[in-house]
């Protein structure tokens, strides 16, 4: 298994640089000067023309493609991911503070789907082709296929407008202490709405995986010992049917961060989805891209972190 | 292998099992004769999926004959019937620009069913091209492309597609292409994955033992069984895009006023006051989009199985 683990770490080195090359090909492609955005434009004029110039051979901004990719790494490395184009603050400073909202949504979403999903999916693997297998099978089909956006609209219309029992946007009341209560009050509609469509997808799998558990001889052997039913299915067959769960929640919890982006933006959620969306309108490339880059690298290491967690917890499956 | 999560979204969780029951389901098709209604008549048993094609079939009708169906233009200005309710002369009322909203509805829905359609034309050439690249060179080629698939897939899809999008400039061929071009890795890895599996299979041994030519073997025996999942993830993928579709053109970020896309005909709807009091400007067009992608999923489902008789799920 070590040497499992070290092929696959060594897989994901190559990704890693490809992650990184895509985002600073796009950066240096796109339009907009990162000097020009380190400073502001007022002063420029008193600095006099050549000091643009300088300070870009200084940057090493004058030196061919490999080059100033090298520097960047380097940079970014260090923790510096450049300055926007739009508020010449450093991008680093910007996502910094958009991430704990976006981190919080996403783990209430997962959280929340596998509330639903796990319960939904044993009744309709343990009750096959019955009435509530059917109604999980149309109801999946039903939440992947409505858009986020227009549930979260039909969600403020329904609660925050006409029954008044939910907040229509933003983390917490305007000028109120954040408390407990009130974070809570406004997570509620965002998270289910993208929670909905999170769940669809594990009700299958966890359909599925315990599908095949509940035909493995040793669930036929509980069964033969005479245990219950409700024994069988919740001691024997559950565990190893939520193995694979671990895997999927490690692979759908970082690509989350795309769903987040439009519930974000129509529930005025002070995330990383908005700076997104503020990034994208204004051509502000260097904060889109660290954005996109730090989605990247998150997904990488969970897809690693996933394939390590399945070859430890499940001893069955034998790696070459 | 590992499925990502636009993977899972398409193929629900069962496309790993479809590989590994696959090459047992070559067995079943030596007749090419009996095949084709073998297929269709399980198609045709499967509920939803013929639910989700009759509701397709009319949206597509309604799209086509939009310019017959109605009497009004889609683009035109008229301010002289600013956002009036739903009445005799406008069945789903007018739009803030004075547009008659069913009409928009209908031609919104060629816009947005030919992204998808498009879109997914797209990557599944590229996906298959490089997939079977990689399935039938392997070495060097192989990682290379996967290896490639990897970093694609590892941006978060909606941002990435955002991005490029912006870089592109919004336009209705821009999203196409956005779409289409960061759409592929599924569909190589899938039909590499189908190529691998294939290759160790007993028919594909006999047909090479037998003096089967390269050409014979990759047209007549690998292809044609390595495309069948690829189809049903296109199939999906044409929901997904058009999904994809919506959301950019209700960010603003994609198919541009005035020509009307079911997406950005719901982005007056981010302000209350349309949210609250006029409902015809969003409802429909998000049900619309609700059930286009509904049917399809319904249809690619009838597909999978319809397909795969070894699936005893459904």
């Amino acid at each position: 298994m070590g040497r499992y683990i070290l092929r696959r770490l060594l897989i994901g080195i190559p990704v890693f640089f490809g992650i990184t090359l895509v985002t600073y090909l796009i950066i240096s492609l796109a339009p907009g000067d990162p000097v020009s955005a380190m400073v502001n434009p007022e002063q420029i004029s008193e600095l006099g023309p050549g000091w643009l110039e300088d300070r870009r051979a200084e940057l090493g901004l004058d030196r061919p493609l490999p080059v100033r990719y090298g520097i960047w790494l380097k940079e970014v490395a260090k923790g510096n991911l450049g300055y926007s184009y739009t508020d010449r603050q450093p991008v680093a400073d910007k996502i910094s503070e958009r991430i704990w909202p976006t981190v919080k949504l996403m783990l209430t979403v997962q959280l929340l789907a596998l509330v639903i999903a796990i319960p939904i999916g044993i009744i309709s693997a343990v009750r096959q082709y019955s009435f509530i297998d059917y109604f999980a099978t149309v109801f999946g089909f039903t939440a992947i296929s409505i858009p986020a956006f227009f549930l979260a609209l039909a969600g403020i219309y329904v609660f925050a407008i006409k029954l008044r029992w939910l907040p229509s946007a933003g983390m917490g009341t305007v000028g109120q202490e954040p408390t407990f209560l009130n974070s809570l009050h406004h997570l509620i509609l965002p998270a289910v709405v993208l929670g909905l469509g999170q769940a669809a997808p594990l009700i299958r799998y966890t359909r599925s995986s315990m599908l095949e558990t509940i035909r493995q001889d040793y669930v036929r052997v509980a069964r033969a010992k005479g245990l219950s039913e409700r024994n069988v299915i919740s001691r024997h067959a559950l565990r190893n049917a939520l193995i694979p769960l671990v895997t999927v929640v490690a692979l759908t919890l970082p690509q989350l961060l795309g769903g987040t982006v439009i519930i974000e933006q129509v529930f005025s959620w002070p995330g990383m989805g908005t700076l997104a969306i503020k990034a994208v309108r204004g051509r502000d490339y260097p904060t889109i891209m660290a954005i996109n880059m730090i989605g990247a690298i998150a997904i990488l290491f969970s897809s690693l972190i996933a394939d390590i967690i399945y070859a430890w917890i499940d001893p069955r499956i034998s790696y070459s | 292998m590992v499925e990502t999560a636009g993977q899972v979204i398409e193929g629900a969780g069962l496309s790993e099992k479809r590989q590994q029951s696959d090459p047992s389901n070559a067995l079943g098709q030596e007749s090419e004769v009996r095949r084709g209604p073998t297929v269709w008549s399980r198609f045709k048993r499967h509920r939803l999926a013929m639910i989700g094609l009759s509701i397709l079939g009319v949206l597509v009708f309604l799209a086509l004959f939009a310019p017959l169906l109605t009497r009004y233009s889609p683009t035109a200005v008229d301010l002289s019937s600013y956002r009036i309710p739903p009445d005799r002369d406008h069945w789903l009322g007018t739009d803030t620009a004075g547009r008659d909203v069913l009409t928009r509805l209908l031609y919104a829905g060629r816009v947005s069913l030919s992204v998808g359609l498009v879109a997914v034309s797209i990557y599944t050439g590229i996906g298959v091209v490089l997939g079977a690249l990689a399935g039938f060179f392997g070495g060097w080629v192989d990682s290379f492309v996967m290896r490639l698939a990897d970093v694609v897939l590892s941006f978060p899809t909606l941002i990435i597609i955002i991005t490029l999008a912006s870089v592109l400039g919004p336009s209705i061929y821009n999203v196409m292409l956005a779409i289409g071009l960061l759409g592929w890795p599924p569909i190589a890895r899938l039909l590499r994955g189908q190529l691998l599996s294939l290759r160790e299979t007993e028919f594909i041994i006999g047909a090479r033992a037998v003096g089967c030519s390269d050409k014979r073997l990759i047209f007549r025996h690998l292809m044609p069984n390595a495309m069948e999942p690829v189809l049903v993830a296109a199939t999906f993928g044409i929901a997904y895009a058009i999904l994809i579709e919506a959301g950019l053109s209700f960010l603003g970020l994609g198919v541009q006023p005035p020509t009307p896309s079911w997406g950005n005909m719901l982005t007056d709807a981010q302000s209350l006051t349309v949210l609250e009091s006029m409902p015809w400007l969003w409802l429909p067009p998000g049900l619309m989009i609700a059930l286009a992608v509904l049917s399809i999923n319904f249809i690619g489902d009838g597909l999978r199985d319809a397909l795969d008789p070894y699936i005893q799920n459904r």
